[in-house]
This record gives structure tokens, C-alpha cells and sequence, in this order.
């Protein structure tokens, strides 16, 4: 179980042929994966493997290096907390006590009814916002106690579902590039010089 | 003054030129129609009609220097590919994560088209076959704008084969990571995109140019830099040289946060602005909150070495500030006033370096854990004044001789300029010494007022044995 879906396997190779080697397209392919089962699994593994054309150990490296991949099935929710310089001289680490009392879970924990998940974050790039938290990666700036109570009853009560995808859907944009547009991959096997650049300029 | 509810942080007050942010205040400033009404794609057109040598030339005599952290200038850097070497390839950094940066994602999710029109200008002047464009994972608003960006420039014929029906050809993969702050490294952020866990690679070959992208000559830009290109390539090199100065030319986006009366992300003059004007002054932060003190400030991200009040007057100059014992890195100015606990403050950040190393270099992987577990007893009040002394001893071992610091008369201290010696393959190890490594050079006694005194207590000659 586990494995892309047909779907995802047309997907999966649309998104490989975008790159000389196909190797490049393991992380994207872990994102796709993740989307499709909220987590990564050894089928996944060994299926990403099998479409990369890599080891499932190596595909494995690569997965366990990154933050966003989860081995085992996360909440719903993945409620993520800075606590980054920014955020933590503005009330970090008060807002993650919070959520831990709000919650009853500790951080690294996930709620018995499978909501939430929270987690102490490094910085997320809107440190002028202090103090941040994302939702599955969903930034949520200037957070207070009150609108953090707000939030999770929003989410609880399903009504920010149009705004908050559920954990592992990343983007719901994907880029596409039409066949008759694309000007190809550019291998390192078979060298061109482009077409546009004057000798002198090589 | 202006703010706008769909570009949060940013703040537009006072009357400077806008080269990168033009667009922010439109709502509706990421499609193509809003982009094209408003100048898009001309800069990709008037350098079509020029050679890229000529293009080149423009990016070199225009100075136009990287913003991702290194200040190396694009012009030159785009130079050091070998030549005849082909296919090259372009990689956008887009994994903002210094702590205290706040620009790239703002850039990506409110003028996706002007980053799109940069990497088109850079890839026809340098001769670059295909662009990677890397978005950090936790940004999915700017991969969505970015995206929707890409498939309208598809299909109006901006990117892809053919370009405007010349024989500038070239695609623009969008990628997108999933989680590690090491690899804003380039060559980390290379090998990341070839799949692989994102560690850095071992040096030399020093540059990506020369060798890269599997193992071809390679471009790494950072998205401010980018984004600046199509604003030179319409209003040309001597505007562009007309804002800032002969050594830092054009604008720069800041983030400046923390105890600040108005923390925002601003596009200021490069080289003249000086950290006073931007805390202090009314277009700027107008203070420090609740009319505190300012006690330090962390002038250019996580990575670099403190500034106290005593650097006010220093401009956001590259060359000026690193005499002067730090760095301008990625425009993150991080502030604290009169009633941080400053070892705390430092501990914070060195769990963040500690954290996000990738664990190949032994001196950052042990010593920036070390680092952290010291400073932790020390802010826990179960530290020694030798631990004191042991965190420099950790630090040598990551960098070894003089560390860069800034002067303080009050300690009768001369500045210690950049860079600073390592022993490690990139720069996290150094960075999670660097906290500490100023706050206890500049703030011994915070630190020493958390160790306890304890009495000697003489040690038992006998040895109790539990076990029997």
C-alpha cells in the first residue's frame, strides 16, 4: 500500500522529464507522496526508488534529511510554532505554552482525536509578524493567545478548510509546461551551445 | 505612510525610489495582466535587442551585488564559467531561512513575474540552457504565485522555446524543498536539487560557476538579486548607479524585527542608509518600543556578529561594516532593547545553527551541540564561570584565532573585522558560535551574573559504594 496512484505516476513522470536526470525529481516526488497519504511510507520509498531510478536507502537519505517529511501520520493539522530569534524576544515561547495547555499535548505530540500535531519551529521568514506559527505551512502572523484560540476553534469547526488544505498538500497550483512550449531539458550527456549566444560570447 | 493587508510586513513610507517593490502596493500585482500594464516584460524585450556580452557588460558596470548573504556581484559571478562549456544551468535560491529574513518570499509571492523577467535576463546574457527555480518548502503561497506566474508566461511566449520569436530558448522548472535551512549553502542547494540530502560540498572547487549542477557550470542568484535585473535593463546602468553609492549601488530590501516601535520590511538606499535612520527615524522603525534602550542588534541575520548602540551611525555598506566586526548578509536586522536577557537571546540562536546542521563537518555538528548544552546550563543558572571560558574554547575549535566582534569603548575594545578563519566545510558551524561569541564578549557580566556561586566542597576520601 502506499505506492503512487495512477494518477500520481502520470504526475510523477510529467514532473521527471522536467529534469536532465531524473534523480532531481526525489524531492517533489516525496511532496506528491506526502500529499497522497499525509505521510511517507517504505512503499513509498521504494516506488519513488523504483521512478528516480536511485536505491530505496538512497531515496531514504534524502527523505530523512528534510523537516517537512514525516515518517509516521502527523494530525490533520500540523500546527508549527517559531521560536527564532524574532519571535521568541515577542512571546514565543509564551504562545507554545499556551498551546500545550490548549491542546494537552507537549510539543512533538499529536491530539488522541488526530487533529493536531505541534511542533516547535525555526524561523519562518516574516520575522517583522512576531510571533509567528504556520498551520500546515500556512503563515499565521502576530499571534496572541486569543486569536490562537480562535484559530484552532476555526479549524476544529472546519471552517477555514478552503484556506488551510489538509497536511501534505503543498500547493494547490501546480506549474505546467505545455508540451508545443517548452524549449526541452538541457542534459549534461548531449552538450549544446545555445542557440543564441554569438561565438564570441561563448 | 502605507501598509498593504496582502503583503504583510511590508511598509511603504517615505519618498525613495522602488526598484524592486513597485508593485507591492497593487493587489492584484502578481498576474501578468497587472504586470504587463505596469512595465512588465519590457526589460526582457530591450534585451533581446542587445547581445548578451552587452547585457553582461551592463549587469558588471552596474555592480549589482548578491543579496542572498555573500554581497559577491552578479556580473562577476556570472564571469567565472569556463568557457565553451556548455549546457550551464541557472539555480534561483529561493530557501529564505536566515532567522530575521523577510524579503525573498515577499518578492516571490507579490511580484512573481519580475522574478521570472530576472532569471529570462540573466540566462540570455550568460548563456544559461534551463533555470531551476528552488522555493523553500514552507513558503506555499509563493510556490503557488510563482507557479500561476510560470504557466501565464508559458503560455503568452515569455519563457520556454522560442522566446518572442527569437532564438532565445529556455524553461524555467519551478522545485520546491521540503526543510533544511543548510541548504540556502549553494553547493548544499545543488545537491539538494539533484536529490540528495543537502549538504554542502567539500571546497575547491570554489565555485558553483565552474563546477555545479551535475558537475556543469552553474549560476546560483539569489531572488532579490534577480529581481532587480529587469528595473536595470529598462532604466539602464546609470540609473541604477545614481541610488546608493560607488560600492553599494541601487536599494536593498531590510527586514528589520523585534523591539522596534514599527517593524517592516523596507526597501532602502543601499550604502548611505545608516542602522540609525532605519531604527530611529520616522520613515523607518520611528524607535525602540515603549521609548526603551536599545541594547544590541544583530545587523544582517542570524549568522552575524552583535552591534550595540555604539554602531548606530554605520551605513549599510558591505566593506564599512565588516571592518567594523560583522556582516550585512541577508538585510536582517534583528533588534533587543534594555530588557533582553541577552544569553538567552544568544542561546536561542545557537540552537537554531545546532539544530540545522547537517552533521559532515565533526566541529559543527559536536561543537555547535556543545555550544548549545553550555550556554543551556548557563541560562538554567547551573552554569560554572568555566563554562564561560569553555565556550571560547568550543569556538576555537570551529574558528579558530580572532573571531570578528565590534569595538566598544566602554570595554576598551577594537573592532575585529571580517571574515573569520574555519574549520568547517560552510558557514552554519561559525554561526552558531557567532551568538555567542558576541554576547560574551560584549556582555560578560549578563553571563556571569547567572553563575552560582557554590562553596567548595571537599571531596570524600571513602567512596560509597551502592551496590553492597
Amino acid at each position: 500500500m502506499s505506492r503512487l496512484n495512477e494518477a500520481n505516476v502520470m504526475l510523477a513522470k510529467e514532473i521527471i522529464g522536467r529534469y536532465p536526470k531524473a534523480r532531481s525529481a526525489t524531492i517533489p516526488l516525496l511532496h506528491l507522496s506526502q500529499q497522497q497519504n499525509g505521510y511517507i511510507t517504505d512503499d513509498a520509498i521504494a516506488h519513488i526508488a523504483e521512478l528516480v531510478g536511485a536505491t530505496s536507502a538512497e531515496v531514504l537519505g534524502t527523505c530523512t534529511f528534510y523537516e517537512m517529511f514525516k515518517m509516521v501520520p502527523v494530525g490533520k493539522y500540523l500546527v508549527n510554532i517559531c521560536g527564532t530569534m524574532s519571535c521568541q524576544l515577542l512571546g514565543a515561547d509564551e504562545l507554545m505554552h499556551h498551546a500545550e495547555q490548549t491542546l494537552g499535548v507537549k510539543a512533538g505530540g499529536t491530539t488522541s482525536d488526530g487533529l493536531f500535531t505541534l511542533e516547535h519551529a525555526e524561523c519562518q521568514a516574516a520575522c517583522t509578524e512576531a510571533p509567528n506559527m504556520q498551520v500546515n505551512y500556512r503563515h499565521c502572523h502576530r499571534m496572541t493567545t486569543t486569536n490562537f484560540d480562535k484559530l484552532i476553534d476555526d479549524l476544529r469547526a472546519g471552517r477555514l478548510e478552503g484556506e488551510i488544505p489538509v497536511h501534505g498538500t503543498l500547493a494547490r497550483v501546480r506549474q505546467q509546461i505545455p508540451a508545443d512550449k517548452a524549449a526541452g531539458v538541457a542534459s549534461p550527456d548531449a552538450p549544446v551551445v545555445p542557440a543564441w549566444m554569438p561565438e564570441a560570447a561563448q | 505612510m502605507s501598509t498593504y493587508p496582502w503583503a504583510a510586513g511590508y511598509i511603504d513610507d517615505g519618498d525613495r525610489p522602488k526598484v524592486v517593490t513597485s508593485r507591492f502596493h497593487l493587489e492584484d500585482g502578481y498576474m501578468l495582466e497587472r504586470y504587463h500594464a505596469t512595465g512588465g516584460y519590457d526589460g526582457l524585450k530591450a534585451v533581446l535587442k542587445k547581445s548578451p556580452t552587452e547585457v553582461h557588460d551592463e549587469v558588471k558596470t552596474a555592480t549589482v551585488l548578491g543579496r542572498g548573504g555573500a554581497g559577491f556581484p552578479a556580473g562577476t559571478k556570472w564571469g567565472l564559467m569556463p568557457a565553451g562549456k556548455f549546457p550551464r544551468y541557472l539555480v534561483v535560491n529561493g530557501d529564505e531561512s536566515e532567522p530575521g529574513t523577510y524579503k525573498d518570499r515577499l518578492l516571490m509571492e507579490r511580484d512573481p513575474h519580475q522574478l521570472v523577467e530576472g532569471c529570462l535576463i540573466a540566462a540570455y546574457a550568460a548563456g544559461l540552457s534551463q533555470v531551476f527555480l528552488y522555493i523553500r518548502g514552507e513558503m506555499p503561497l509563493a510556490h503557488e504565485r510563482v507557479a500561476n506566474a510560470l504557466n501565464e508566461a508559458y503560455a503568452a511566449g515569455y519563457v520556454g522555446k522560442n522566446i518572442l520569436g527569437t532564438k532565445f530558448s529556455v524553461d524555467i522548472v519551478l522545485h520546491w524543498g521540503a526543510g533544511a535551512y543548510v541548504v540556502g549553502e549553494e553547493t548544499a542547494l545543488i545537491e539538494s536539487l539533484e536529490g540528495k540530502r543537502g549538504e554542502p560540498r567539500l571546497k575547491p572547487p570554489f565555485f558553483p560557476a565552474a563546477v555545479g549542477l551535475y558537475g556543469q557550470p552553474t549560476i546560483v542568484n539569489n531572488v532579490e538579486t534577480l529581481s532587480n535585473l529587469p528595473w536595470l535593463a529598462i532604466n539602464g546602468t546609470a540609473a541604477y548607479t545614481a541610488i546608493g553609492t560607488a560600492t553599494s549601488p541601487g536599494t536593498r530590501m531590510v527586514a528589520v524585527s523585534g523591539h522596534v516601535n514599527r517593524p517592516g520590511v523596507y526597501e532602502i538606499i543601499n550604502g548611505t542608509t545608516t542602522f540609525r535612520d532605519l531604527l530611529y527615524g520616522e520613515e523607518f522603525c520611528q524607535g525602540i518600543r515603549n521609548g526603551n534602550e536599545l541594547k544590541a542588534f544583530v545587523p544582517g541575520g542570524g549568522s552575524a556578529p552583535w552591534f550595540t548602540p555604539e554602531q548606530l551611525d554605520l551605513p549599510f555598506e558591505g566593506r564599512l561594516v565588516g571592518a567594523a566586526g560583522s556582516m550585512l548578509g541577508s538585510g536582517a536586522i534583528m533588534v533587543m532593547d534594555h530588557t533582553t536577557d541577552i544569553p538567552k537571546a544568544a542561546l536561542t540562536l545557537t540552537h537554531f545553527y545546532a539544530a540545522e546542521s547537517c552533521g559532515q563537518c565533526t566541529p559543527c555538528r559536536e561543537g555547535g551541540t556543545w555550544l548549545e548544552r553550555v550556554l543551556q546550563r548557563v541560562v538554567d543558572g547551573r552554569g560554572t564561570r568555566a563554562d564561560l571560558d569553555q565556550m571560547f574554547e568550543i569556538g576555537e575549535s570551529i574558528c579558530p584565532g580572532n573571531f570578528p566582534h565590534a569595538a566598544s569603548s566602554k570595554l576598551g575594545l577594537e573592532a575585529a573585522p571580517f571574515p573569520y578563519k574555519m574549520t568547517t566545510i560552510c558557514f552554519v558551524g561559525p554561526s552558531a558560535y557567532a551568538p555567542v561569541h558576541s554576547a560574551l564578549t560584549l556582555f560578560r557580566d549578563e553571563f556571569e551574573a547567572k553563575i552560582v556561586e557554590r562553596k567548595h566542597i571537599p571531596v570524600s576520601v571513602g567512596v560509597v559504594d551502592d551496590h553492597h
